[in-house]
Formats: structure tokens, sequence, C-alpha cells
């Protein structure tokens, strides 16, 4: 973990993102990694990092941002995106990253860090629970509109 | 999901195991600490033993101690060993009033909140959460 660096994502990171993403969840998305990258990839208020080894190898990636009154909700950061390495995890990557967003966030001057996790994703909502996160004052509602 | 006696108890003691993993404690112990009765105790701790939690040192000074991974093991991993989480039973086969299938609407989406919950938080989680209780 000595050699991790972690740091804003470049053009450059996409086809590794693009990787790491497709290793959790089964699909390449290049166009949906491309609009975050536009979207989140500069500003003070946006973060879209990867943690890096040494050799140039990504093992992982966070994205969030700070929302002002969503919900009705004062100022808070949002993650709604991570993903690290099968082969990595479990070493402090998703730690370092998830401390990296929250100090940005902080910056910001705000002081609660939130997501949102599909209720079966147990290894996602798992780390979110080992580093502290609680559930949230919100309750996500849905409609099947087909 | 309202849990029973026993599991309350398996969640404490395994809890206990799991933030002294390297110390083997007594079923009297245990129970002392839980204010339970060191019989009722040890059939807890059979069941936790069976599933690979604890094992069991026989002899003088014997006890149990924690074999798990504690950053692996879930509340739910310990609620399914004394709790029947499967999905409700069917009420035969008469309709049922809209009302009740409405209600049991509702229900079941509370109930999958818990399992979420439990099933998400491990038991490394829970020591750390005790902790910072501990000093706050």
């Amino acid at each position: 973990m000595s050699a991790l660096k972690v740091r804003r994502a470049r053009a450059a990171d996409l086809a590794q993102v693009i990787d790491i993403d497709k290793r959790a969840t089964g699909l390449a998305k290049p166009a949906y990694w491309a609009g975050v990258l536009r979207r989140y990839g500069r500003g003070a208020r946006c973060r879209f990092l990867v943690a890096e080894r040494a050799d140039g190898v990504l093992l992982g990636y966070i994205v969030g941002e700070v929302r002002d009154w969503e919900f009705g909700s004062p100022p808070c950061g949002w993650v709604f995106g991570i993903g690290v390495r099968p082969a990595e995890r479990e070493a402090g990557v998703a730690s370092a990253l998830l401390e990296a967003i929250s100090d940005a966030f902080r910056r910001q001057g705000v002081a609660t860090v939130r997501t949102l996790i599909a209720r079966d994703n147990r290894l996602v909502l798992s780390f979110f629970r080992s580093q502290g996160m609680m559930a949230a004052p919100v309750i996500p509602l849905e409609k099947d509109i087909g | 999901m309202r849990l029973q006696k026993n599991t309350l108890l398996a969640l404490y003691s395994v809890l206990e195991f799991a933030a002294q993993p390297e110390r083997q404690l007594s079923v009297t112990d245990i129970a002392a600490a839980l204010r339970v009765s060191p019989h009722h105790l040890a059939k807890v701790l059979r069941t936790l033993g069976r599933a690979g939690l604890v094992d069991s040192v026989r002899g003088a000074g014997g006890g149990y101690r924690f074999v798990a991974n504690a950053k692996r093991v879930t509340l739910m991993d310990v609620i399914a060993l004394f709790e029947d989480i499967g999905p409700a039973a069917p009420r035969g086969r008469r309709a049922r009033r809209g009302a009740e299938q409405a209600l049991e609407t509702v229900l079941a989406e509370i109930d999958q909140t818990a399992r979420a919950t439990f099933g998400s938080v491990t038991l490394d989680t829970m020591l750390k959460l005790i902790g910072r209780r501990g000093r706050g």
C-alpha cells in the first residue's frame, strides 16, 4: 500500500477504469465513463479519483460530488461509483479512495458523505459499513412506469 | 424482524469471542457477563461451534475460542443459525383480502431492509462500532 497514489482521473485512465468496472458488473461502458470524466473529472466540487500503483496500474476508482439541498438535505458529499480490481480487494484500496474523496468533500465545507447501494450488493454494502457508514435519514423509493 | 432470545445471546457471545480471538473463554465467564445460565448458553455455543464460528477446548480450563474470519461473518450469518429466515409461508389457498395482501407487501419491504442490514454488517464492523460507542 505504500506505493499507492490517489489522484484525479485522466483520459488515459479510462481504459483501465472501464476494465475494473467490467470485471465487477460484466458490462463495458465506454460512453458512460467518458461522460463521467467530462462531468466529474474537474471542478472543486466534483471528484473522479483513481488509485494508481507505482507501475502505473490502476487498482480502483471512486466518483462523487458535493450536492446542495437535494431532497431537502443540506450540502453533503455523494459517492455514486466505486470499484477495485478483484485481485486487490481487502488491501485498503477502497478505504484510501473513500478517505481521499472525503477529504475533498471536507475541503468544500461538508460534514457528511452519503451513498446509495443496491440492497443485494453485500460486497459494497459491507465495505461502506466497515468504514463506519450507517443508514441515512432518507428512504429511496421507486415505481415501475414501464 | 424480531430476534429471539437465543439469537441475541448468540450475537452477544460471538462478539465477545471475536473481540478476543486469541483467548479461550469459559461458558461460565460468558454466561456471567451476559447474565444467563451456563446451561442455556452452552446450547447456543454448541450451535455456534457446529457452524464453525467457535471451537471448543475440552478439559480443565477449557472453553471456547473464536475461529472464524470476523471480516467475513455477518450478523445475518449468525441470525440464520437460530431463526427461520425463509420467505413467509403462504396462508392456504383461500383468496386473501386486499388489505391483508397490501400489509404483507409493506411488511416484506421492512423485512428485506432488515435482511440487507444484517447481511452487510460484519462482526469486525460491529467491533469497530462498539469501540466507537465506547469512546463516545
